[in-house]
């Protein structure tokens, strides 16, 4: 036990541009998976970050000189200071938001008018990513073909699979619903239509019985 | 008690068909037409599948794929058009010289490894010479649905345009026709240039515009899943050689002109089989013990996997011995 207290708090104390990156452990097939941003050859290239997915940004930037003039970027700051650092890398359009719902209309303009030969890059918190993959699948790019990279908080977009209500940013498990109270318990079963994964009602055989809230992965 | 229909086992169920009409349609393409013994109505079939054909060619099989070329919604009759290859293994030079109206033969249940991704916005064809044959159905079976489609068919001369005149009377405004002769060609990065967000292409025609497409298309930045191509690789010639099988505790003699597959098919021993080109995987088996050099020509196997295991549809052997798991 102790041993490995030792290893996790080594862990959180590793290198810099390692820390907002989170290893997430195996689960069932259901649950998305993130891989490490790439150049890949194209006429145009979409980013969408939120957070700390800027240095996600930063660090895909490094790669290919001539990428981000060919870029769009959409950041979602979310209380992070990166949104300088990115403008910095001169894309051809950079725009900042302050929600994942304010920037929707114009990420939706955007594929509406984008061609075969787009790329598209998400990065940062899975509902970030969740969201505006479905936008892309919704304008017709195949999941598979679509770049992200998980940066930042681990928090997640949670649908309660009883009254439908989505509650954004759930950081414990189990969490109360915020639109219908219910306590619900956080599965790793994902819903790509949704953006969401699905939150189920932990003491509905035993109302009352609600085990003690532990932050996730923690 | 839910009774499910019996489903056939696809490719391998094979339907009694009598010929109902040969077609010639120019100086190497003829089109040969099949209506069922029973006089059921075949299965609908999907845009882009194949059947493979039995012949029995002066008491030796011969066992070729042809994509299904009619109209999928036609129950009555099923058509391939067969192009006539000289140089080749003898399969359409036998349906060429010898199948008349009234023959009966065998046909498998149709099987899909070329089918439509009907999520597409848009979808272009790319023909090569006789890969017309699947665009044909994928055509009829979208004009149905109203479906986003143009067709770029590329042919070496104007009298062997296969289908041409039929596809530019009915949709003069889908369907560019370019000739080798008078020096045409399709400007593939112009058209991947600009296409609609969802646009999925399709090529079928001969190795190296298939390769063309896939690199030209992966370098304009279109994902893998947006471009699709059917090739069936025939079976080469090379030198015969031993092959033991140790399920079924023999050992044959794979000669010059025949497939593994074919020989075992010769000596009766049941072996899995769907597209006979080295695409579909079905017939892949494994190696026991080996001695010598494989010469794989399938599509199918990753490159770790090459010797491991053999596709005995189009790969060959060379060296002292060979057991397979069979």
């Amino acid at each position: 036990m102790k041993l490995c207290a030792l290893f996790l708090s080594f862990k959180d104390t590793g290198d810099n541009s390692e820390m907002s990156k989170f290893q997430f452990p195996e689960s069932i097939q259901s649950r998305p998976t993130y891989g490490t941003l790439t150049p890949r050859p194209g006429k145009y290239h979409l980013m969408i970050a939120d957070a700390e997915g800027a240095q996600a940004i930063l660090d895909l930037a490094e790669q290919d000189a001539e990428l981000m003039a060919k870029s769009h970027v959409i950041y979602i700051p979310k209380g992070s200071e990166l949104g300088d650092s990115l403008q910095k890398l001169k894309p051809a359009q950079y725009y900042e938001g302050p929600s994942y719902a304010a920037a929707a209309s114009r990420i939706d303009r955007v594929l509406g008018a984008a061609h075969m030969g787009t790329q598209i890059y998400l990065t940062g918190t899975e509902g970030l990513m969740g969201q505006a993959m479905h936008a892309c699948m919704q304008a017709g790019i195949a999941h598979t073909a679509i770049q992200t990279e998980h940066r930042g908080s681990v928090a997640r977009r949670m649908q309660c699979v009883h009254c439908k209500g989505i509650t954004e940013d759930v950081i414990t498990d189990p969490f109360e619903c915020s639109h219908c109270g219910l306590n619900l318990f956080v599965r790793d079963h994902y819903s790509r239509r949704l953006a969401a994964f699905q939150g189920v009602c932990i003491d509905a055989e035993d109302p009352g019985n609600v085990p003690e809230k532990v932050e996730l992965y923690k | 008690m839910s009774a499910a229909p019996q489903k056939a086992k696809a490719g391998a169920e094979k339907i009694d068909v009598t010929v109902s009409a040969v077609v010639p349609l120019n100086d190497l393409v003829t089109r040969f037409e099949f209506k069922r013994n029973d006089g059921a109505r075949f299965p609908t079939f999907s845009a882009g599948a194949h059947t493979v054909v039995h012949m029995n060619d002066g008491g030796r099989q011969r066992l070729n794929p042809y994509s299904l070329m009619s109209d999928p919604s036609d129950t009555e009759t099923y058509a391939i058009s067969v192009r006539r290859d000289d140089q080749g293994r003898g399969g359409s030079l036998f349906m060429h010289r010898n199948v008349q109206v009234g023959d009966k033969m065998e046909i498998t249940y149709p099987v899909n490894l070329f089918s439509l991704d009907l999520r597409a916005t848009k979808h272009v064809f790319l023909a090569g010479g006789i890969g017309i044959t699947p665009f044909m159905a994928m055509i009829a079976q979208l004009e149905r649905s109203n479906g986003h489609w143009e067709l770029h068919y590329s042919v070496r001369t104007p009298s062997l345009g296969t289908y041409v005149d039929q596809l530019t009377a009915k949709y003069p405004n889908k369907v560019k026709v370019y000739y080798d002769d008078q020096s045409q060609a399709i400007d593939l990065d112009k058209l991947l240039d600009g296409q609609p967000l969802g646009t999925n292409v399709y090529v079928c025609g001969p190795k190296g515009m298939i390769n063309w497409v896939h690199k030209s298309a992966a370098a304009a930045g279109w994902p893998e899943a947006n471009v699709h191509s059917e090739e069936f690789t025939a079976p080469q010639p090379g030198k015969a050689f031993e092959v033991r099988l140790c399920k079924s505790n023999k050992t044959i003699t794979v000669g010059e002109n025949e497939s593994l597959l074919e020989a075992m098919e010769r000596e009766g021993i049941d072996a899995p089989f769907l597209c006979r080109g080295g695409a579909c995987g079905q017939c892949e088996t494994d190696v026991v013990t080996s001695d010598g050099e494989f010469i794989h020509r399938d599509h199918w196997l990753e490159p770790e996997e090459q010797g491991k295991k053999i596709m005995p549809c189009v790969s060959r052997f060379i060296g002292n011995s060979l057991e397979i798991d069979r």
